[in-house]
């Protein structure tokens, strides 16, 4: 499907090609001075520029069309380095009329000695568990969702949406009462399990006792995320944005690893809910008759387990869980229409791995794959991340479909 | 009269027998370390219907799986006319001639009744995907239409031949499955639980087929719970349970026989009530 | 509201070279959704190789006929790669596999490892060249009043639609014949088909691996009209387009996927023109709250509201029939 814009012509008045030079490590975002920017056309140098204390830089250029960036590697002060070090120059940054063009130039962490080593994969150790934690926070509900009815639901992504979404409008939105983001959370994290429960009762349901078969339920469930996800683009708009609090902290250093307080938050306060819930299976009544279910529904049933409401319970708070996941989701990055979404297939290679119908196999799923995926960045290049995660997926699918923790009975 | 060549036969577990179409050689399927099929030796002679009992759980279903490939054993062997079968997978099993039917009868539903019987006919050239482009198949299939329409004739279907599998009633969908099993021209035909669900009714109807598939030169084996009908047509019984086979005889002297009797309680050999 | 543009708007979608370029893609998934049962959710992914196929074979400087010949040669192998291991999965495993090697071909394609070949992000443009300069037609606007096409699009449209045609014919001979019904009855019950002898892997190998060579002309077809092939044209959104036009036109039958992309291409143009109309022209007071950009996503939310509508109350689309679905015991 075609997206093209088409320019609208207008006079030529001010081109330039601009940018901004931060180091990045890891979470920590830091602007670069004092770096020379060389623009050329065919060979002839056009403008420098020296990027100021925000590490902002601008170039004008003398109108439409390819130029060549160039960024002075020699200028860059000690401990920052390009993370390709090939790309130093842009040769075709192209400039339509009246453009401000943004030109990228990535930075990183230097040459680094053995500390400095340590200190990156421990740091990155740490954000791979803090998003292992939101991933799952919100896998747990898919996999107990699938357990107990059998549904894949394509629209889980977008529950984790939805429960940053609400978060955000108790919290930052003009229009709502600005709470602190963790008091925002709880009317937000009802929402989402009311929503869960609302979908059981008024759809899923009636829709399984109708017999629709599996394809077909999946299907749905495509359907409703696109619902979800594009009515939420409509309310809250394409813009990211943050909550009014965490959004921005300093590192700190805890036995020798630096990182946010906000990630080892998150992450404590993950263990602690799936904790929780993890008791909740084993000892409560309800817990073990929600296992009970989602290793064998008709079993369950003869020995007199009331399915219908364990399947209500579980959407409630499977629902309520992919919520609270959306909650720390934001906090932890920023607010984003289709923020769930891009998680979806990291959920799938979460409860893939631990288990399709198993709690404590998405918990498990969760943290490995978070950290799998940011510790992968050590060795290969940043783009395939999201690549690691489905490489998992597709690997598990074919040597051990149900997973880690799972049984074999389940896939048959 | 076939019957008169197994009288001969002694009546032991594992007993060979004069002229077997299947011999099975230590078969060992388990669970999760429940040992659901170990059978050390079984022969099914050739030419002749012999069912397949014991109580729930005893392994028959399962072995039927394994014989016919839909399952896979931990270890085994067995013959099909001194062919292996071993390994061999479920769909090349059926073509090599022996076919099987399954408890919850399996109609191809949204398929016509006729496209039923076209489907299961054997060496269509239309069927590969360059054949189906390029290859002359329309002859052959007018010559498998007119074997489809002779066989749902035999069973009462052919005035149904352009109804929906889906649309026919339980019976009619066994009667179906049954000759739709014939178009691939088997040599052997395991029928699971063919009177499951039946109407009572159409019992004797399915035990006329059943024996005239015999009267063909087919041979049969079938699974089946109710001793009337195991009674009324098989030549041979085999008795399994937890997963071994116990007995083996003509039906007169299953009835009658100790262990059958006991594993049918649910009692183990040497345990007394 | 201005009835007869939007409403020529709509016709002109309807008859598009967007419109032909989904029904072909359409077809295929239809071959291994459709007939054979396969729930294929990386369709896109066979678009992308066959797009990329041509783009790249032209790039460095091949024939444009090569280019056709290599995407459909990727296609076949990407079938054959992801079938071979991943369809003894059982419906809902396919799905969550298939979306992924989609997703794992789309970042391969656009990382800077493989930049120097597929141009990463940036993609390649201007490969088809060749396909416009034997345009016969001479240059001008044909139709009729604001109902009219360029030479150029009608070229497009021309053979867009009739590769339309080819393909349905290619695809009436094969369901019609024997292997048509074997895959008919792989779909009905594959333990069924295999009892009577059918190799059901091979075939749905063979379902995956033709349709996904359609799937590749579609995408081939739409880079070529475009001119342009970027990783982030083929994203999983693109393959619920396919099946949504596969099942509101009906599975399982031959006209579905034409109507059904007509149709689709028809509302959806529509409803751009409608919403456009009542919430900017229009300005009503009701719809303050919308503006412009706004249009898109109402539309993305439509379109899964009617997915789901469809799923529920009509899942045999336009032109199957209820008791073929009342039948489905699925």
């Amino acid at each position: 499907m075609a997206l093209i814009v088409v320019p609208t012509a207008a006079q030529a008045e001010n081109e330039t090609i601009k940018g901004t030079l931060e180091k990045i490590d890891g979470d920590t975002r830091e602007p670069v001075a004092g770096v020379t920017i060389t623009v050329e056309l065919d060979g002839d140098i056009i403008g420098t520029a020296s990027s100021d204390d925000s590490g902002d830089w601008e170039i004008p250029v003398p109108g439409a069309g390819t130029y060549l960036v160039r960024l002075e590697v020699d200028t860059l002060p000690d401990g920052v380095a390009l993370t390709d070090p090939e790309r130093s120059e842009l040769p075709s940054v192209s400039v339509r009329n009246n453009q401000n063009k943004t030109a990228r130039f990535n930075l990183g962490p230097g040459l680094e000695s053995g500390v400095g080593t340590w200190t990156r994969v421990s740091s990155l150790f740490v954000i791979g568990l803090k998003f292992g934690a939101i991933i799952a926070l919100s896998s747990v509900g898919l996999s107990l969702i699938f357990g107990v009815t059998g549904l894949v639901n394509f629209a889980h992504g977008d529950l984790v949406t939805l429960g940053a979404v609400l978060a955000f409008l108790f919290n930052a939105s003009p229009i709502g009462p600005g709470w602190h983001v963790l008091i925002a959370a709880i009317p937000a994290i009802l929402l989402v399990a009311a929503f869960g429960g609302l979908q059981e009762i008024g759809m899923w349901r009636p829709l399984r006792r109708r017999g629709t078969g599996l394809v077909s339920l999946i299907v749905v469930s495509i359907g409703l995320s696109f619902v979800i996800r594009y009515v939420v683009l409509v309310a809250f708009s394409g813009l990211p944005r943050p909550y009014n609090d965490y959004a921005i902290q300093n590192d700190i250093q805890l036995i020798g690893i630096t990182t946010v307080p906000k990630n080892l938050v998150i992450i404590a306060f993950t263990v602690v809910v799936l904790g929780l819930v993890g008791l909740f299976l084993i000892k409560t009544k309800l817990g073990t008759a929600m296992r009970a279910v989602a290793d064998n529904a008709d079993l369950a049933e003869s020995s007199g387990i009331d399915v219908s409401r364990v399947i209500l319970v579980t959407w409630i708070g499977g629902a309520g869980l992919a919520g609270l996941g959306g909650v720390m989701f934001g906090i932890s990055e920023q607010v984003q229409w289709d923020m769930g979404a891009k998680l979806l297939l990291l959920i799938f290679a979460a409860v893939i791995l631990g288990g399709l119908g198993t709690a404590f196999g998405a918990m498990l799923g969760g943290f490995v794959v978070g950290v799998a995926v940011e510790m992968s960045t050590l060795v290969i290049p940043v783009e395939f991340k999201q690549a690691i995660a489905l490489g998992i997926l597709v690997v598990m699918l074919l040597v051990r479909p149900q997973g880690l923790l799972g049984s074999r009975e389940r896939i048959g | 009269m076939p019957s008169d060549v197994l009288s001969s036969v002694p009546h032991e577990p594992g007993v060979a027998k004069p002229d077997p179409i299947l011999v099975v050689g230590e078969v060992r399927r388990s669970f999760g370390g429940l040992r659901a099929v170990d059978v050390d030796h079984l022969e099914i002679q050739r030419g002749t219907i012999t069912s397949l009992i014991g109580p729930n759980g005893a392994g028959k279903t399962t072995l039927f799986n394994l014989l016919t490939g839909f399952d896979r054993v931990d270890e085994g062997n067995w013959h099909l006319d001194g062919g292996a079968l071993v390994g061999i997978p479920s769909f090349r099993v059926a073509r090599k001639g022996v076919v099987r039917t399954f408890q919850l009868t399996k109609s191809l539903a949204r398929l016509t009744v006729l496209e039923n019987m076209m489907v299961a006919a054997k060496d269509q050239v239309g069927e590969s995907f360059w054949g189906a482009l390029f290859g002359r198949w329309r002859h052959i299939e007018a010559a498998n239409e007119i074997r489809a329409i002779a066989a749902l004739e035999r069973f009462g279907l052919a005035h149904m031949q352009d109804e929906y599998a889906g649309s026919l009633s339980g019976g009619q969908r066994k009667l179906l499955e049954m000759a739709r099993a014939l178009m691939v021209d088997p040599e052997v035909i395991m029928l699971d639980e063919p009177m499951a669900g039946v109407n009572p009714a159409l019992t004797q109807t399915l035990l006329d087929h059943i024996s005239a598939l015999r009267d063909d030169g087919k041979t049969v084996v079938f699974v089946e719970h109710d001793m009337d009908v195991v009674q009324e047509i098989s030549e041979w019984v085999v008795v399994m349970s937890q997963g071994r086979v116990i007995a083996e005889g003509p039906p007169a002297s299953i009835a009658q026989n100790r262990e059958v009797i006991d594993a049918y309680l649910g009692l183990r050999h040497g345990e007394t009530a | 509201m201005d009835w007869s543009k939007i409403l020529i708007d709509a016709g002109r979608a309807a008859i598009g070279v967007p419109a032909a370029a989904y029904a072909i893609s359409a077809m295929g998934l239809n071959l291994q959704f459709g007939y054979t049962g396969l729930l294929n959710f990386g369709h896109v992914g066979s678009m992308l190789v066959g797009a990329y196929g041509l783009a790249i074979t032209v790039d460095r400087g091949g024939p444009f006929w090569l280019g056709i010949i290599v995407g459909i040669i990727f296609a076949l192998i990407l079938g054959l790669l992801l079938g071979i291991p991943t369809l003894r999965l059982r419906a809902d495993y396919l799905a969550i596999v298939t979306i992924a090697a989609g997703e794992i071909l789309r970042l391969t394609v656009r990382s800077s490892w493989a930049a120097p070949v597929t141009k990463g992000i940036f993609g390649i443009q201007r490969f088809a060249d060749d396909f416009f300069d034997v345009n016969p037609i001479p240059a001008g606007l044909y139709g009729i009043g604001r109902f009219r096409f360029d030479e150029r699009t009608v070229w497009v449209m021309l053979l867009g639609w009739g590769l339309v045609a080819v393909i349905s014919l290619f695809m009436w001979k094969l369901i019609r014949s024997p292997w048509g019904r074997a895959i008919r009855a792989i779909r009905e019950d594959e333990d069924a088909a295999l009892s009577l002898g059918k190799n059901v892997f091979g075939y749905k190998l063979q379902s995956l691996m033709v349709g996904g060579a359609i799937g590749a002309l579609a995408g081939m077809f739409l880079a070529i009209d475009q001119q342009n092939v970027t990783p982030d044209a083929y994203i999983p959104l693109i393959t619920f387009y396919a099946f949504t036009i596969v099942i509101l036109g009906g599975p399982g039958t031959l006209l579905g996927p034409i109507t059904g992309s007509m149709i689709f291409w028809f509302l959806f143009e529509l409803l751009d023109g409608v919403m456009t109309t009542l919430i900017v022209d229009m300005e009503l007071p009701v719809l303050s709250a919308f503006d412009a950009t706004d249009v898109g996503p109402i539309r993305f939310a439509l379109f899964g509201l009617g997915l789901m509508w469809l799923m529920v109350f009509r899942p045999q689309g336009i032109f199957g029939s209820r008791e073929e679905m009342l039948i489905d015991a699925q």
